[in-house]
């Protein structure tokens, strides 16, 4: 690891004014993304700020009936609250599926939203990658693509982004609140995350020095009927091949009144499944209209070599999430 | 870049000067001696360093020694003495929950911390239901112990010795 200078921050202010005009700097809060990048060679900052005493560690409600979620609530308090997990269950069971107790009791927030891909060949200095080096070349192009992005990929990135509970969070139409050097903003989860184009070593639109502080959760009944499915190698303590987020709300006929689909896995971003949505608002729930939601999203999947098999995955955890909670609640 | 902080250990006030990219892992074992969490992948992915930091269970192999300066930190030799074991230490005894025993002080910090998780009403991933009370069956063992690693393969006998403790 190469030597760099400590610094806490007070508060969030501090934190972005020590930042600023400082490119060699870096944000640090629960670590357990960034310190493994220093040990691992990929990351190497001059200057760690250390936000984790600095940010906002509650939970609290919004006048009307939304949540404001502290950048430094650790990601084990949030899937514990119980606001959250009655209100907005997809993203208590989204948090519950990433990492290890261990881990959850560190990561934050904000340090989960902008955790970096685990695309073995960002994660190996020796080999090119264009999102740790950019201009070197993607060496997933000719390698061992199972992970790999089969939506919105570019030839220069087909990384995938990490995060299960910015999956729910995306669903749910999260908004991202930033401080910076010029004040605050606020960016829709869904305006947060990019798709790699031919600018792969950005994942998001921050810009350098800005600092999240919190997320607002809107209020939203169909959240309270959601879930959170992952399909991994492993039953526990692995990362996503797929994932879905979903939320649904019939109406008396049994049609969709409305419904919320994201997924994991498959894109460098959280992805929405607007296309998906459109397919369902309206119809019947049935297997088959939940079919057609599915072939309707990833009609337009570029799978690879190693990865087609993430269309069928996607489709059949789509359609059995569906399923799980279109169920009369006594069949269930 | 050298910073001077103290880490309370096992119930001592230790004071020590850190290189800023020691880890908390590195500075109890290499610093102060303390050798019973142990470093086995250093990447958080195997759990064999984890303690408990302020009564969390976490992988200290992660944790910058510098922005934990005034933590409490339990190893799992302070968790119990050897003629006074915690009642997960004996559990552990008693079940054999251990071959080579390399894993062990990180699966006795971690079964302690997530004891407390679900005596808090933590769900897990395969709680059927998130909003009712806990009750840790084998299935919820293993998934809420799933961040710590055992190449002896002893998960049987780990599974059997917490389900004792279990609420």
């Amino acid at each position: 690891m190469k030597p760099f200078e400590y610094e806490r921050a007070a508060d969030t202010g501090g934190a972005v004014a020590a930042l600023a005009g400082r490119r060699g700097a870096a944000y640090l809060a629960g670590g357990t993304n960034l310190v493994d990048h220093m040990k691992l060679g990929i990351a190497s900052p001059e200057l760690l700020v250390d936000v984790s005493r600095a940010l906002d560690a509650r939970i609290e409600e919004l006048p009307g009936g939304g949540l404001r979620i502290g950048a430094g609530v650790r990601n084990a308090d949030l899937a514990a609250d119980m606001r959250v997990r009655k209100r907005y269950p997809a993203l208590a069971r989204a948090l519950l599926s990433g990492a290890s107790g261990q881990l959850r009791n560190l990561a934050t927030t904000g340090g989960n939203l902008l955790q970096r891909t685990r695309c073995p060949y960002f994660q190996d200095p020796t080999t090119p990658c264009n999102k740790r080096e950019p201009g070197s070349g993607c060496s997933a192009l000719d390698g061992h693509t199972r992970q790999h992005a089969i939506l919105g990929a570019s030839q220069h990135c087909v990384a995938t982004h990490p995060s299960d509970m910015a999956v729910a969070m995306l669903a749910f139409d999260a908004v991202v609140r930033v401080r910076g050097a010029g004040g605050l903003r606020e960016i829709a989860i869904a305006d947060l995350h990019r798709l790699p184009g031919d600018v792969p070593q950005r994942d998001t639109t921050l810009e350098h020095g800005e600092l999240i502080t919190d997320v607002d959760l809107p209020s939203l009944e169909i959240a309270a009927r959601s879930t959170y499915r992952k399909v991994r190698d492993r039953a526990s303590y692995a990362f996503a091949l797929v994932s879905v987020a979903a939320a649904v709300e019939l109406a008396s006929d049994d049609t969709f009144a409305d419904v919320r689909i994201a997924f994991g896995g498959l894109a460098h971003k959280p992805w929405r499944a607007t296309l998906a949505e459109d397919e369902l608002r309206g119809r019947p729930a049935t297997e088959a209209a939940f079919r057609a939601a599915a072939h309707a999203e990833l009609a337009a999947a570029q799978p690879l070599r190693d990865n087609a098999f993430k269309i069928a995955m996607a489709s059949n955890a789509l359609v059995a999430t569906l399923r799980e909670l279109t169920m009369p609640r006594a069949a269930r | 870049m050298d910073i001077d902080i103290t880490l309370h250990v096992d119930g001592e006030p230790r004071s020590l000067s850190v290189d800023t990219r020691t880890t908390v892992l590195d500075a109890l074992r290499e610093q102060l001696g303390v050798t019973a969490p142990k470093k086995g992948c250093d990447h958080g992915q195997c759990g064999s360093c984890t303690c408990l930091v302020d009564g969390r269970r976490v992988t200290t192999c992660l944790s910058l020694a510098v922005a934990h300066d005034g933590a409490q930190i339990t190893t799992a030799a302070g968790l119990g003495s050897e003629r006074d074991l915690h009642a997960v230490q004996q559990a552990f005894v008693d079940h054999d929950g251990f071959q080579c025993g390399y894993c062990t002080p990180g699966q006795i910090c971690s079964a302690v911390g997530m004891l407390d998780e679900a005596r808090s009403g933590f769900a897990s991933y395969v709680t059927a239901d998130l909003t009712a009370g806990v009750v840790l069956d084998a299935d919820e063992i293993r998934e809420r112990m799933s961040g710590n690693l055992c190449r002896c393969g002893a998960y049987v006998n780990i599974v059997a010795a917490i389900g004792e403790l279990a609420p």
